[in-house]
């Protein structure tokens, strides 16, 4: 099907507050979800007769229960420091898509309903009614919000922008009005176990394919073992890791890591999921529905870790909610929790980033390189959003923006920053975060991405930078579409565990194949 | 919702029903795509759809270039030349193509 056309935005030297261009990203919003996708997750099939109604007590039930969200929308003062850091305005122009404003489609209903002054008098307040065209301008314009939080970096009030619109497409799901994209996708997760709907057999002899290549490439018997009962290290990794370019590249870099510790590890066909769209569309209980499979995994194999590959949601969800949600870590005040709280080794994080594993070896010297492997590449990295603003890795301050870097400087020779207002925890989006990655908002999703894809230019244009690591599934993929959109190679994009992957010296036997063979059943049993 | 002579696709133009599929509705989507389909895509329509029979799933990227390489010969099994028939990429256009319900995740 012919996209819908559109232009792609010019890579300026310096960033500049655009001209606004009102209504320019007006429209329908993403596809809708259908009933089919709706009912599994507890919401309305269509919009609702009295969705006016339910959408004001729903807002009031989330005022009460989540505290943020009431202080978030109280304390605003239109000072407007975010107005210039989102990407999908800075890309778009719209006026609609300055945090600020976009946040205040749900503020100024909030208002009208739940402050004393917009109650009664709503025009001196900036108060308005939830009326149609206000609904439908929720659903356009928080589908055009990845929750990225650049903007609260700057809001001297520390407004999490992510909240406010989590919140509205709480709301909108809560009247019927869901969005194809992520609920199609966790009826997918909490029925089979992962976003693509890969099933177990699936999985397993797409598993085997990757073991027979590795070992063709490398003589090396590398395994990706699954559903292996007693294993040390559970594997919670994103689903794309198996399925997409270059995603899959990363996946074979952590099972040659895995490889030379000589660990045990495992996946779960159970649980093969990292990424939790529950996080995107705002609910609790949907994320926790999709937390839990990775408890139930974690303690039908009786690992002692967990560790998460490659996503940046995945990351924020484990660091930041899998403690209370399911007890991976510590928190969860439940029998399961506390079981599972007993079975996990505390010696190491729990849970554990597969960066900080990587790392951690690296710092101990139990891995080898051959940097000269990577030498015709020269690197940069593109912190995540959720990572670099959400978790942190290795314990100290700022280790999310440290450890990945060190290990991509530990396997390669050519490495460079893009510029510092663009990293690190001003990092820029790459566009088609909070679950946007889908073909229906392609326009923002390549407009949002020009300012990343403009501070890539410079370091192109000023190093010849020509790879561009990242290590979470949805920056890959949407970096793989929007690379050519801006006159770049979409085979730059790569994991950092490819970049290992790629240096790793694999010291097994090279010739005896029976060897290595055997050397790997040992691990996986033991 | 829209058809293609006569059997219901979704907003995404895949089939709905995947039964209703026919070489014909493969031809007319790929005429709208502005493709001629050609002897090499139907090699890979083909296999999508014996993967597809066999695991209810499209295969991964990796196992679609291994296939196709052992099937069309050693330089074709990579994905630039898979996006060289498939411009919307093999996954997406090429499932749509051979009736295959749309990939979702993160891809």
């Amino acid at each position: 099907m012919a996209a819908k056309e559109f232009d792609i935005p010019e890579l300026p030297t310096y960033i500049e507050i655009p001209e606004l261009k009102e209504g320019v990203m007006d429209g329908e919003g993403p596809f809708k979800s259908s009933e089919e996708f709706q009912e599994p997750l507890g919401f309305p099939g269509e919009k609702i007769d009295n969705w006016q109604e339910v959408a004001i007590a729903k807002m009031g039930e989330l005022k009460s229960k989540y505290r943020s969200v009431q202080v978030f929308l109280d304390s605003c003062v239109k000072c407007g420091a975010c107005t210039d850091k989102c990407h999908y305005f800075l890309g778009s122009s719209d006026p609609k898509n300055m945090p600020v404003a976009r946040q205040d489609l749900f503020r100024s209903v909030y208002r009208r309903h739940f402050t004393f002054a917009g109650k009664y008098f709503p025009k001196l307040v900036g108060a308005k009614e939830l009326d149609d065209d206000m609904l439908d301008d929720w659903y356009n314009y928080f589908h055009q919000c990845s929750q990225c939080r650049r903007c609260s970096v700057f809001c001297p009030y520390g407004i999490d922008t992510a909240e406010i619109s989590m919140a509205a497409r709480e709301v909108l799901d809560a009247v019927g009005l869901g969005q194809k994209y992520c609920n199609q996708i966790l009826g997918k997760a909490l029925t089979v176990g992962n976003n693509l709907g890969l099933p177990e057999p699936a999985l397993k002899d797409t598993l085997l394919d990757l073991e027979e290549e590795i070992e063709e490439e490398t003589g090396v018997a590398v395994k990706y073992p699954l559903d292996v009962k007693g294993a040390e290290i559970l594997l919670i990794t994103p689903s794309a890791d198996f399925f997409a370019e270059p995603h899959i590249d990363g996946l074979i870099g952590y099972g040659k890591v895995f490889h030379q510790d000589g660990v045990s590890w495992t996946m779960s066909s159970y649980a093969s999921e990292g990424a939790n769209f529950g996080m995107f569309i705002g609910s609790y209980d949907v994320m926790r529905k999709a937390a839990l499979r990775i408890r139930k995994a974690a303690l039908d194999l009786e690992v002692s870790r967990v560790m998460v590959g490659e996503c940046g949601h995945a990351w924020r969800v484990a660091y930041s909610f899998w403690n209370t949600l399911s007890g991976v870590g510590a928190g969860a005040a439940d029998e399961f929790g506390q079981k599972l709280q007993d079975q996990l080794d505390h010696r190491y994080p729990q849970p554990q980033h597969i960066i900080e594993y990587t790392y951690d070896l690296i710092q101990k010297g139990e891995l080898e390189f051959n940097k000269s492997e990577n030498d015709d590449r020269t690197v940069t990295f593109h912190d995540s959003c959720n990572v670099a603003r959400a978790t942190n890795m290795g314990g100290i301050s700022g280790g999310q923006f440290i450890l990945p870097r060190e290990v991509i400087k530990a396997v390669c020779n050519n490495y460079v920053d893009m510029e510092r207002s663009t990293i690190k925890e001003s990092t820029f989006c790459c566009g088609g975060g909070g679950g946007l990655l889908t073909d229906d908002l392609m326009e923002i999703r390549v407009k949002g991405a020009m300012p990343r894809m403009q501070a890539l230019k410079e370091v192109e244009k000023t190093d010849g930078v020509d790879t561009l690591a990242a290590i979470c599934a949805i920056c890959k993929s949407q970096f793989s579409k929007v690379l050519p959109k801006f006159d770049f190679d979409p085979y730059m994009i790569v994991s950092v565990h490819q970049l290992v992957s790629d240096a790793i010296v694999m010291d097994k036997p090279q010739t005896d194949d029976s060897d290595a063979a055997d050397d790997a059943e040992e691990e996986t049993t033991e | 919702m829209a058809d293609i002579l006569g059997a219901e696709v979704d907003e995404e133009g895949f089939l709905v029903d995947l039964k209703d599929w026919t070489k014909e509705i493969a031809e007319q989507m790929a005429k709208d795509d502005d493709i001629e389909l050609t002897e090499e895509h139907w090699d890979v329509i083909d296999f999508l759809r014996e993967y597809f029979e066999e695991y209810q799933i499209a295969p991964a990227v990796r196992v679609l270039t291994k296939a196709i390489a052992k099937r069309m010969g050693k330089d074709k099994g990579n994905s630039k030349y898979l996006y060289s028939l498939f411009p919307y990429g093999p996954g997406k256009q090429g499932c749509r193509f051979a009736g295959l319900p749309k990939p979702t995740g993160c891809i």
